[in-house]
């Protein structure tokens, strides 16, 4: 709050010490994470054989898909001033309706019916949270049980077996270099991005996640608007559970697991404000990718695999303080 | 006005400020204050907004941290770290924005951070005593049931006072307090903060409304820039000394005249017989093209409702809302703005901004249809249109992609304009224009509703500064309880005319 904006003539200030510190800690403060990123990725590369090998590198960054995909959506939904609790059990169910839709009519049916399935579950979640009233973390998570049991009960609580091996191509052809699951994923975070920063939608999504009432008195549909950012955020879990289907030409109503936390764990460590009305695409994949580099990390070096989730933790405690206090600092 | 009590040789000042600094991210807040401010006095620091008046007091109770300096309080220094440590040493501090437990009673908010305990337990006995007590000394009519979220602003501040009151401090920082509060109220208020002074509490006492601060203060300190101007006793000095100070040139509020004559036009907006029970009963209103029309009366009488309900903000039981003589229908803003309405908001942090987002953004955001193709904003013509719109509000370009909490309240406020403005309204309504900010964004809005008029858009202004209403608007709408009670052509409306109407009285000619 200075009193120089008031006046155009003031003439600018000089720049003083305590202001390039001021600039320093901003830096630090956009950009530490990307600086953390890049000093693991240096790390690894000097305490390991294998990280700085290309079959390694495309390994890491094609494990990273289906919890990427969940992130960068679920990135544009905490923006938007949601939080999707459910995208997990989104993931299974539409793993399986496709699995079963591929069964009965062909890979192009299943995958177009998985993504209906994830886009349909999103839509509930949207109706739920936004004209329902419903607080985004106690709907989500009461949907996440409600499509858990779905997808037991789709899959009968058996394992489903694709009998088409041609299901495979979706996530295992070769495109320049790299698999056609890493190239969605690419496209997809491409996507969210440029939705996020140049379209109507992206600026009314940064609108209702900043402040609904300002956003609601603009003329914005904030209750469509947060709807959308559910149904991507449920495409994207079923475009992710079909990609991990197409690997193994299997699945059962457990495959869901812990996907949504480490989704969110990535949105976190990446130093997206959980609050909304704020945030990246960019800081999410670096947050995929720093738990990425960890995890690899740690079975390289033949780290016991259970202190990689202390170590997590301690990253999403750090980020997010980081934040807190960024915040703090320019109240 | 307790004049008397401006020397006392040799006594100790309850606190001394020295060489106080703050800045944030590089700006400089506040740059080198030092005050003394005396026992037992009513003590106002006075300025534009950013001026570093409010810094000033967040910084004396602890609510944040001086970047250097120090601070004295009994001649001995002190660390306030905390607001809790502010009050262990006797600061408390009454903010500009409420901060209440919403969902808690009067009574758990009056000794929130204060409770009466026996054995670890809470010992509602001895609050509800000492409630009992509090509010007899202060005369405030309050139940101490009460869920606060329920109670009107002016109650809320009750509340917050009678917190202040309970932590026995002996300094209290008032940042702001009669911003909410009518005429009446803030009388209450000014009586109930001098009987403090009287019983041995200091009290600073930070306000835009100076004829308030001189009739109020004993002490008077001048702040701009982030330094003090000067400290003098309150009685030398006038509105315009002290306006002279604040901006070091002379600055006289004045209402831009109306240029071209009003023409007797078919109303573009039309209210017919509009009714929220509860609210507003039977509103019948004209806005025609070029007109400003002040929507008066009591804080709580209804008219911001009203404008709400004209924006399709609130739903309405009964009545229609009627453009070029067409009745059209308001189920959200997003109605409203489709037929060229906009609403101005009161609250610029609550309804207004998006307060950490750029000014681009926060500029575009209703207008940004004309920026686009196909749902892609073409960012050329949204940083073109961005740049027009500061230019016209004389808010410096180079702050287009400043972050909107960073920018002075006068500039926030214009930013808010520059929203609707962007997006050339036929009908504008502005509830509390210049709310919180200082006299030159004041002016600068003036000239600007003014201009707008002139072009041809429908006005309508409400507020709670009888001048402002009196010096923008053409004809005055006056309410009362829900209804309206007068509609006077500027030559009628006379500030007798206004507030009779405002009380529910019958006029006397």
């Amino acid at each position: 709050m200075s009193g120089l904006a008031l006046d155009p003539t003031t003439p600018p200030q000089k720049v003083t010490a305590s202001k390039r510190v001021g600039n320093f800690l901003k830096l630090g403060r956009d950009y530490g994470i990307a600086a953390f990123a890049v000093i693991l990725f240096v790390v690894l590369s000097l305490t390991t054989n294998n990280f700085l090998s290309g079959q390694n590198l495309r390994n890491v960054l094609d494990q990273s898909v289906a919890v990427g995909i969940i992130a960068c959506a679920g990135t544009v939904l905490i923006i938007a001033g949601g939080f999707d609790l459910s995208a997990g059990a989104i993931f299974a169910v539409a793993a399986i309706v496709g699995a079963k839709a591929t069964n009965a009519a062909g890979p192009e049916v299943g995958i177009i019916a998985g993504l209906a399935a994830g886009a349909g579950l999103g839509l509930i979640n949207g109706l739920l949270c936004t004209v329902g009233r419903v607080n985004h973390f106690v709907g989500t998570l009461a949907t996440s049980f409600a499509f858990a049991g779905l997808a037991t009960i789709l899959s009968g609580a058996s394992l489903i077996i694709i009998a088409d091996a041609s299901f495979v191509d979706l996530a295992g052809t070769k495109l320049f270099g790299i698999k056609s699951s890493t190239a969605i994923f690419i496209v997809f975070a491409v996507a969210c991005a440029v939705l996020l920063n140049r379209t109507i939608v992206g600026r009314h999504i940064f609108a209702s996640g900043g402040n609904v009432r300002a956003a609601r008195l603009s003329g914005v549909s904030v209750n469509r608007i947060v709807a959308f950012g559910y149904v991507l955020s449920g495409t994207a879990a079923g475009l992710a559970g079909l990609i991990v289907v197409s690997r193994t030409l299997s699945v059962n109503d457990s495959v869901g697991g812990s996907i949504v936390f480490t989704a969110i764990a990535a949105i976190l460590v990446g130093g997206n404000s959980v609050l909304g009305g704020e945030g990246a695409i960019w800081r999410t994949l670096v947050g995929v990718f720093v738990l990425a580099m960890i995890s690899n990390g740690f079975n390289l070096n033949g780290i016991d695999p259970l202190y990689e989730q202390v170590i997590t933790g301690g990253i999403i405690v750090f980020a997010v303080g980081a934040d807190a206090w960024a915040r703090r600092s320019r109240t | 006005m307790g004049a008397d009590t401006t020397s006392e040789p040799g006594a100790i000042p309850i606190m001394e400020v020295r060489g106080l600094r703050k800045s944030f991210g590089g700006v400089h807040a506040v740059r080198g204050v030092d005050l003394t401010i005396r026992r037992g006095t009513i003590h106002a620091i006075v300025g534009e907004n950013g001026a570093g008046k409010s810094t000033v007091g967040k910084m004396i109770a602890g609510v944040i941290r001086p970047s250097a300096g120090e601070i004295l309080l009994d001649g001995r220094e002190v660390h306030l770290h905390s607001p809790r440590t502010a009050i262990d040493s006797g600061v408390a501090m009454m903010d500009q924005e409420l901060a209440m437990l919403s969902a808690r009673s009067v009574l758990d908010n009056v000794f929130l951070g204060n409770e009466t305990s026996r054995h670890g337990m809470l010992d509602l006995n001895a609050q509800s005593a000492r409630f009992e007590e509090l509010t007899a000394s202060t005369g405030f009519v309050l139940d101490a049931k009460t869920i606060v979220g329920a109670l009107c602003v002016a109650d809320q501040q009750k509340v917050e006072i009678l917190r202040a009151a309970a932590r026995d401090a002996r300094l209290i920082v008032m940042d702001e307090p009669t911003a909410a509060l009518d005429g009446d109220e803030s009388k209450h208020l000014h009586e109930l903060i001098r009987r403090m002074r009287d019983a041995g509490t200091t009290i600073i006492f930070v306000s835009h409304f100076l004829e308030e601060v001189l009739s109020l203060a004993d002490t008077v300190t001048v702040m701009r820039d982030g330094l003090v101007i000067q400290t003098t006793p309150a009685s030398g000095e006038s509105v315009e000394s002290l306006v002279n100070a604040m901006l070091g040139r002379s600055l006289e509020i004045t209402f831009p005249p109306r240029v071209a004559p009003l023409k007797d036009t078919d109303p573009t907006l039309e209210a017919r017989g509009l009714t929220s029970i509860g609210r507003f009963e039977g509103i019948d209103l004209a806005l025609r093209p070029g007109e400003i029309v002040g929507l008066a009366g009591l804080v709580g009488s209804g008219r911001s409702e009203v404008a709400r309900a004209l924006f399709g903000a609130d739903p309405v039981d009964a009545g229609s809302v009627l453009i070029d003589g067409k009745p059209i229908r308001l189920r959200s803003p997003k109605d409203a703005v489709r037929h060229g309405i906009a609403l101005v908001p009161e609250s610029r942090k609550d309804d207004g901004l998006m307060m950490l987002r750029s000014v681009r953004e926060n500029i575009g955001l209703v207008a940004l249809r004309r920026h686009a193709r196909g749902g892609f904003v073409r960012s050329r013509a949204d940083r073109v249109a961005t740049s027009t719109t500061l230019e016209r509000l004389s808010v410096p370009t180079a702050r287009s992609e400043s972050v909107v909490s960073t920018l002075s309240g006068g500039n926030q406020q214009k930013v808010l304009f520059g929203k609707w403005l962007m997006f050339e309204p036929r009908v504008m309504l502005v509830d509390e224009p210049t709310r919180g900010v200082d006299v030159g964004a004041k002016r600068a809005i003036y000239e600007l509703i003014r201009e707008l008029a002139e072009d041809g858009m429908a006005m309508m202004i409400i507020s709670s500064e009888l001048e402002e209403i009196l010096g923008l608007a053409d004809r005055v709408v006056v309410m009362h309880r829900g209804r309206i009670t007068a509609n006077l052509p500027a030559a009628e409306a006379t500030e007798k005319a206004i507030l009779q109407a405002a009380f529910g009285m019958e006029p006397q000619p």
